[in-house]
Order: structure tokens, then sequence, then C-alpha cells
């Protein structure tokens, strides 16, 4: 299938694919005149202005801590929650536990908005408007959809007979899985994790209604309600947005093949 | 084994636990709440049930048909365009060549990089004075400068092109999935038949990835009928409405308002159109893909 024009196709998807971002890069590392400047100055000055300012007066490094730690904790959670309820979908087969599955995956279709007000009121009623259990939570029941198919999808895969080998030296069942499926599963639990960091650690539309308080507010929050009127920070807004992107993109580079394979695995069983 | 079904509950009643507060019962709530009339943060006030009129205002209301219309028009023009160039990207990245690793992790970037810093950067390069979009188009002539996220039709299209840049991948990689399944076999014997790669590609290529491409659309639609950060940062549904999507309709109207029965109507209204949108894509794919499970 491979012609002459292959190359300029892999080089058309590639530039498409970063130019556009990396020129927001660029933006971050520019001086305050090379912004507006036309014609576009592509080399920046490499000025480390606006990333001191984003830091310093738009508190960078407090949104950066709010998503690390609202993030991190929704994996965490997550993936301990699921692997549970992957291990009970794979290893018991009950009529049930198969409309269980297909209960998760209606879920995951619900559009945000037909949960937005309900919840908000749920976690108001609670008082856990403005926390990081309030956000959080919500984000462990919106990412337990995804987390599930994805570790019953690897869980199928574990051959049986390792867990009744298990059973027969004595250990229970929750010790045979934390003891003899789970180190065999990790590089399932690892893929469904980055999925769910990655959901999480982007999500915007539960942040917004959930987190008023700028002092929670994780980094999507805090960039797309950026300060400024009639001339926006453009240099803040580039660096902030560059430092809330560096993680994913090394996640990306490392674990392109996880990813991949995760994403297929939850959307071609479903 | 005994008390299999006992040990079953017992595993997943803490992810149930979760879904049944955050998820389904919100759910049915909304449901309920779309037949009240209720402000949202001034509970006190008392709900009061007015049957269907909240969907009446939804059905009389010029800006809800409006957004309705919009949504749809989105939905129409993206996802097709998505799916395509998602075929296409998947064909390149399903080929060996050397760095396609690489290539494959670049084409993830715009899939990963946060909808909001998305929005942020693709606003950048619409500015009206110093945007790349305007220097692509006119050059030095500053005095031609277009305003896109400020006029009625360009907005729109400008939501549709940073949409499209950053779903792409996504439709791709489901897409690739599909290819990677078609065993090299068939291809061998289509050259020993001496068929050429536009045949090849007809007759083998596109009818085994049809369920992944069908499966591209649907997650698709369903995800661009909820299109909101996009809208929400690069133009606050303006200007003159022109892209006040349905979730960003229903988000004014239950938090900015505060009618959480007006804007619970407008959820379900979104429910309704991801479910029809569902069953007509799982009626072409047809039960298979779903037996998988």
């Amino acid at each position: 299938m491979k012609s002459y024009f292959f190359p300029l196709w892999i080089v058309a998807i590639g530039a498409l694919s970063l130019i556009p971002f990396l020129w927001f890069v660029l933006t971050s590392v520019k001086g305050a005149a090379q912004i507006t400047a036309i014609p576009p100055q592509i080399i920046p000055a490499f000025h480390g202005d606006f990333y001191r300012s984003a830091v310093n007066e738009y508190g960078l490094f407090r949104y950066l801590a709010n998503s690390v730690i609202v993030a991190g904790s929704t994996t965490l959670i997550s993936i301990a929650i699921g692997a549970l309820a992957a291990y009970a979908l794979t290893r018991f087969r009950f009529s049930w536990t198969r409309f269980y599955l297909m209960l998760l995956l209606a879920i995951s279709m619900f559009p945000q908005i037909s949960i937005a007000g309900p919840v908000w009121r749920i976690l108001s009623h609670l008082g856990w408007l403005n926390t990081y259990h309030g956000i959080t939570a919500a984000y462990i029941s919106l990412s337990l959809p995804l987390a599930i198919w994805i570790l019953t999808t690897f869980f199928r895969e574990l051959p049986y007979e390792i867990e009744e080998a298990a059973w027969i030296d004595g250990c229970s069942r929750l010790q045979a899985l934390r003891k003899v499926v789970l180190p065999l599963a990790a590089p399932g639990l690892f893929t469904a994790a980055i999925l769910v960091f990655i959901h999480a650690w982007n999500e915007f539309f539960f942040a917004l209604i959930i987190l008023t308080n700028s002092d929670l507010q994780t980094l999507p929050v805090g960039i797309a309600l950026f300060p400024g009127e009639y001339t926006m920070p453009w240099g803040e807004i580039a660096a902030a947005s560059t430092m809330a992107t560096l993680p994913l993109v090394v996640l990306t580079l490392l674990f392109q093949r996880r990813i991949i394979r995760g994403l297929s695995a939850g959307a071609v069983k479903g | 084994m005994k008390n299999s079904g006992r040990a079953a509950v017992l595993f997943l009643f803490p992810s149930f636990l979760f879904v049944a507060i955050f998820s389904l019962a919100p759910i049915f709530e909304s449901f309920r709440l779309s037949f009240y009339r209720m402000i949202l943060t001034l509970p006190w006030l008392g709900q009061k049930f007015v049957g269907w009129e909240n969907y009446l205002d939804l059905l009389t209301d010029p800006v809800a048909r409006h957004s309705v219309a919009t949504t749809l028009i989105f939905v129409a023009v993206t996802v097709p365009l998505e799916v395509l160039l998602g075929l296409a990207v998947a064909l390149v990245i399903n080929e060996p060549f050397r760095g396609r690793g690489l290539l494959r992790a670049v084409v993830l970037v715009p899939w990963a990089i946060p909808s909001t810093v998305a929005s942020q950067m693709w606003r950048f390069i619409f500015n009206d004075r110093y945007g790349l979009f305007n220097y692509f188009l006119f050059g030095d002539r500053t005095e031609l400068y277009l305003a896109p996220l400020a006029d009625p039709q360009l907005a729109i299209a400008a939501i549709m092109v940073a949409d499209v840049w950053k779903t792409t991948p996504f439709a791709a990689l489901i897409i690739l999935a599909g290819l990677q399944a078609v065993p090299d076999e068939l291809y061998e014997a289509a050259s020993v038949d001496g068929a050429g790669g536009w045949q090849k590609f007809r007759r083998i290529t596109l009818p085994m990835v049809k369920p992944a491409i069908l499966l591209a659309f649907l997650f698709r639609t369903i995800d661009a009928l909820r299109v909101f950060d996009l809208v929400f940062v690069m133009t606050q549904g303006g200007p003159a409405d022109s892209t006040n999507v349905l979730q960003f309709y229903g988000y004014k109207k239950s938090f900015a308002e505060g009618m959480i029965g007006a804007g619970s109507a407008v959820s379900v209204l979104v429910f309704f159109l991801s479910l029809l949108f569902s069953l007509l894509y799982i009626r072409i794919l047809g039960a298979r893909v779903l037996r998988a499970g």
C-alpha cells in the first residue's frame, strides 16, 4: 500500500498533531513583545518570566498540587475498587454479573450534564462541595466504568489454575487475589491506572461546578478561568498549559503502547 | 464453589456503592427533577411539581431550539470528519516503518492534552490581532484580520476545527485496533490474485474494519453531543448564542440561573439524543460486538 507519498503522510500527521501545541509551548518562553508580533516570531527569547509570574501571581503550583492530589487519589482508589470488581466479574459468572458490566457501560454513555445537578446537590448536602474528597468521590464513580472494563479484559486472560493452586495452599480468595492475581495482572492495572489518571487530570466539567474556591481548583479549571478581560495574559496561560500538559506528554511518550492497548481494550469490547 | 455468590457481592459492593450514589441515583434524580421547578442554590424554597412545563419551555424557547440545531450541526460536521481523518491516520500508523512507535505517541498528544489547554491554545491561534490563523490567511496585511471567535458563523467553525484536532486521534486508535485484527494472509492471498492497492483497500480493509469505524462513529457522536469544554473557554456560547450547544445551555440553566428543573430537562434531552444515536449505530453494527463482552 505504500507509495512515494507515504513519507509525506507521516510528516503531515506528525506536524498537524504537534505544531499547534508546540506553538503554545514556544509562546510560554517568549518575551512579552514577541507574543503579539506580526510576523510571528518563531524563535523564542527563552525567558522564564511567564513561568515565574504564573507561579507567583497566579498560583500555578497550588493548581498543580490540587491536580496531583485529586487525580492521584482518584487513580489509586479507582484501581483498587475496580480490581476487586473486575476480579469478581471475571471469576464469578452469574447472569447478574453480566448485567452489572452492561450497566457500567450504559452509565458511562450518560452525558455529564445529566448527573451534574443531582451530584452537586448530594455533595452540597454532605458539605463536600469545595473539598478534595468531594471531587474525588465524583471522579471515582466517573472513572470506575472505564477502569472495570479495561481490568476485566486483562483479568480474563489470567489462567484460573494458578489461583486454584493458591487456594489449595490455604489462601483465601482475597489473599489469592492480592498475592497471586494482582502481581500477574500488574501490566493491566498499570494500563488502567494511566488512563484513569489522564481522565482525572483533564476533567473539567465537574471540577468547574464542584470546586468554586480557587484554593482548591485543579489545573484545567485554573487554565479555563484565567483572569484577564481585555488583555489576556497569554504568556502565563501558555506557561500554565505547558506545565499541565508536560506530565501527560511524558506518559504518552513512555507508555504509548499501553495507552493504545488500553483504549482499544475498553473500546473494542464495548 | 461454595458461597461464590456472597463473595461476588462483597467484591462488587465498593464499586456499586460509588456508582449507585454518584451515577445511578443522580440519573434517576435528573429525570424526576425535570418535572419540577426548583432553585439549585435555594433548596429551602421547595420544589414544585410542574408536569411537562420544563419540556414545553424547551420546545418553545427559541434559544433552546437554536441550541439543539447547533449541537446537531456540530455533530454532523465534526464526527464524519474525525472518523474519516482517523481512518487515514490509522492506515498510516498501521504500516510498518522506522519510527512508527514515535509517530503513534505523537498522534496521541492532542488526545492527551487537557481540553481546556487545547481550548486556550486554539483561542490564541484564532486571536484577531496576532493569531497564527490570521497570519496564514493574510500575512502582514493586518487590516484584513478576522476575529473568528467574535463572528457567529466563524466561531462555530473555529470550535469545530479545535474539536477535530483534539479528537481525531481517538477515532484513529479505535480504527487502528480494527486494522490490527485484519490477518495479513488476506492481503497476501489478494496479491497472489493480482489485486492492486485500491482493490485491497476496498475489498479487504474496508469491510474488515467496518465494525471499528462504526464504533468510532458511535463513541465520537456520544461525545460530540456533550461538547462543553471548548465552548466554555473559547466563546462562552457566544457570539449571539451561535455556539450555545446543549450541554452549555443546560449548564447555564442549572448553574448560572439555578433553574435545576429546566436544566434537568435539557439533560434528559441530551440523554435521549445519545440513546437514539446509540441504538441506531448498534442496529447497524448488529449485536455481534456487544456479545464479545
